[in-house]
């Protein structure tokens, strides 16, 4: 799994830069981004699974998580437009100057420090869970109940986002891009780099959640998704472990946001829909959850195959999207990973 | 007023800023001076005006085996539901000793100062190992914190294998708990609950389901455990309980109809009126 991450990591940007253009192996730009992009899908699957595979919070509400932390990028990429902009004020983005507003809106400060805002972009999604959290778990709101006012908070983000006052570019959100950390975002170079940075942080999560996962502290997790009436009688807080894991997963699906927006080049409050934290659980379903790299490949599979479809036929993707979800719950319970695995062990047996 | 309090009953904002109280940790307060661990007194419960538990007087001795009988909806469980602390009374007052008032703690808080529960179906974590039941029950520092980097000394190992010989578990260790056969989830349950080193053990009905020679080493098992710590056994089984109890109490609509030994339960009227006058009446 690694190996095939880190030899990606490699070849995506060799081939795409020094390879010719008119060479059979030569990847185009396009596919950097594409698989960028998937990358991006792939760490957010890592955090879903994080939450629902292991601790069994069945988050309808990680694209806010993905699309707050996307939010953090587009907030820098914007203040390095600068003086570039159609309306060429020097510290307004467009859209405010758009609005006659005359000054910045006091949240919009120190986004011109990449640190800052990368800090941010996973900050305030964790932030934003650990409230809610601490309030949801504390309460012992579990189940479906959970799943349901996660999606309406989704939802009410996005509402909110939509509006101009917020200060967030409203209908349009943040674009027009022009470079990040003084490089052109156009170019092949940067966008290879970006990709290569994309990969070692998937990486670097992925043996991150693995060590997690490993460690005491998941197999409590676990038994909590179990048997979490017996862990309580055992000693453990339960909610405490519960908002723990639940802050660690919006932290990532924050980064992985932050990370998308250079790809796609936009951010919008579309972000925020509920159909996306949906289409999260179902590539984690899809590819096997309770296993890191059943999300990661779910992601990547189930995206391959929507850009596919969505080319030869748009309109038929969310029934096949929805169809395979289906399948997968009837026959596939415990996803692709588990059937191969099942596989496995019954030529064994056979053997 | 009081449609309004129902709206919130099972809300446990109460607890919402629970994490900022003082730490009641723990079992250096408890207070066994007068030989008395558990203090019930005056506990009532209603469900719906229906009063599950009426004015539950119930005291458990140190090192003590209590059972405890009575028909369904007699209060058993709702009995063991608050003291654990998954049920908070209307009225009344529990204490683990003289000092460690159980009403304003959470169900983890309880099990740390020291009162373990095993539940009438046995739950086990299914998806791992024997040892590591026992491993993730170990009494020791709870927090997330201390379970990241947590790393099992040669101390706690050699307690794991003592609590696996007494529980008859050894062969089994590497064993998946799923997998263990209904009485031997049983004994593991108790397992957990005995590495947790707790004063007093909840037992609710040990025996349901096992065979005779199962409930014959759950009864051995049980009555070893006595004596170092106080157990209360709910059980419906007759036989059992006069194999294991020295004391009985009975309870009766959610108070104590009678308590002493089996055999002068068996001849208080009292008893005799309500078990035997209800079977004549209904036969």
């Amino acid at each position: 799994m690694i190996a095939v991450l880190l030899a990606s990591c490699l070849i995506f940007p060799v081939f795409n830069l020094f390879v010719p253009e008119s060479s059979v192996f030569h990847i185009s730009t396009y596919l950097v981004t594409l698989f960028g992009k998937y990358l991006c899908f792939a760490l957010l699957a890592l955090a879903l699974d994080l939450a629902w595979g292991y601790c069994g919070i069945l988050s309808l509400g990680h694209g806010a998580f993905f699309a707050l932390g996307g939010y953090g990028m587009g907030m820098y990429l914007m203040r390095q437009i600068g003086d570039r902009g159609v309306y060429g004020d020097p510290l307004l983005p467009d859209f405010m100057v758009f609005l006659n507003w005359t000054e910045l809106p006091w949240y919009w400060n120190g986004f011109n420090n990449f640190g800052f805002a990368m800090l941010m972009a996973a900050f305030v999604p964790g932030l934003l869970a650990f409230v809610f959290g601490w309030l949801a778990f504390r309460s012992r709101v579990t189940g479906v109940y959970l799943s349901i006012i996660l999606q309406a908070l989704t939802y009410a983000l996005m509402l909110a986002f939509f509006r101009n006052e917020m200060g967030f570019g409203g209908n349009n959100g943040l674009t027009d891009f022009k470079d990040i950390v003084g490089f052109n975002l156009q170019s092949d170079v940067t966008r290879a780099v970006l990709f290569v940075i994309t990969g070692l942080i998937l990486i670097f999560v992925y043996l991150f959640c693995r060590h997690i996962v490993k460690s005491k502290f998941g197999r409590v997790v676990v038994s909590i998704r179990d048997a979490e009436s017996r862990m309580r009688f055992i000693g453990y807080k339960v909610e405490n472990y519960k908002t723990s894991v639940f802050v660690l997963s919006a932290l990532i699906a924050g980064i992985a946001g932050a990370l998308y927006v250079p790809f796609v080049g936009i951010i919008n409050p579309g972000e925020f829909a509920p159909l996306n934290s949906i289409e999260i659980v179902i590539w984690v379903a899809i590819g096997g959850r309770s296993t890191l790299y059943g999300a990661v490949l779910g992601a990547i599979l189930v995206n391959y195959a929507k850009t596919r479809f969505t080319a030869v036929l748009p309109e038929v993707w969310l029934f096949a999207l929805g169809g395979l979800f289906i399948f997968v719950t009837l026959f596939l319970p415990k996803g692709l990973v588990g059937f191969f695995s099942d596989v496995k062990e019954k030529m064994r047996k056979k053997a | 007023m009081s449609r309004f309090s129902k709206m919130f009953e099972g809300w446990r904002g109460e607890r919402q800023w629970s994490a900022f109280s003082p730490e009641i940790n723990s079992r250096e307060f408890i207070d066994l001076s007068h030989g008395t661990l558990l203090y019930l007194e005056n506990i009532t419960v209603s469900f719906d005006g229906f009063k599950a538990l009426d004015k539950l007087d119930l005291y458990i001795d140190k090192g003590e085996l209590r059972c405890i009988i009575g028909a369904n909806g007699a209060g058993k469980t709702t009995m063991m539901d608050v003291v654990t602390g998954k049920l908070r009374p209307d009225s009344g007052t529990a204490f683990l000793g003289q000092t460690v008032n159980l009403l304003n703690m959470s169900e983890s808080e309880i099990s740390e100062v020291g009162i373990g529960r095993k539940f009438q179906k046995p739950t086990v974590l299914e998806n791992f190992s024997v040892f590591d039941n026992l491993e993730l029950s170990l009494h020791a520092d709870r927090s997330v914190k201390a379970a990241l980097f947590a790393r099992l000394t040669g101390e706690q190992r050699d307690r794991i294998e003592e609590v696996l010989e007494i529980i008859g578990l050894k062969t089994e260790r590497e064993r998946i708990a799923g997998n263990l056969s209904h009485g031997q989830k049983q004994w593991l349950e108790i397992g957990i609950l005995l590495i947790q080193d707790p004063y007093l053990l909840l037992v609710d009905e040990p025996v349901a389901g096992m065979t005779v020679q199962e409930t014959e080493r759950t009864a051995e098992l049980l009555t070893s455990l006595a004596g170092e710590r106080s157990v209360v056994v709910v059980e419906h089984d007759m036989e059992f309980v006069r194999s294991i109890a020295n004391i009985v109490t009975v309870l009766h609509q959610g108070s104590v109809l009678a308590e002493g030994t089996m055999n002068e339960i068996q001849e208080d009227p009292k008893v005799k009126e309500v078990y035997l006058g209800s079977t004549e009446s209904s036969s």
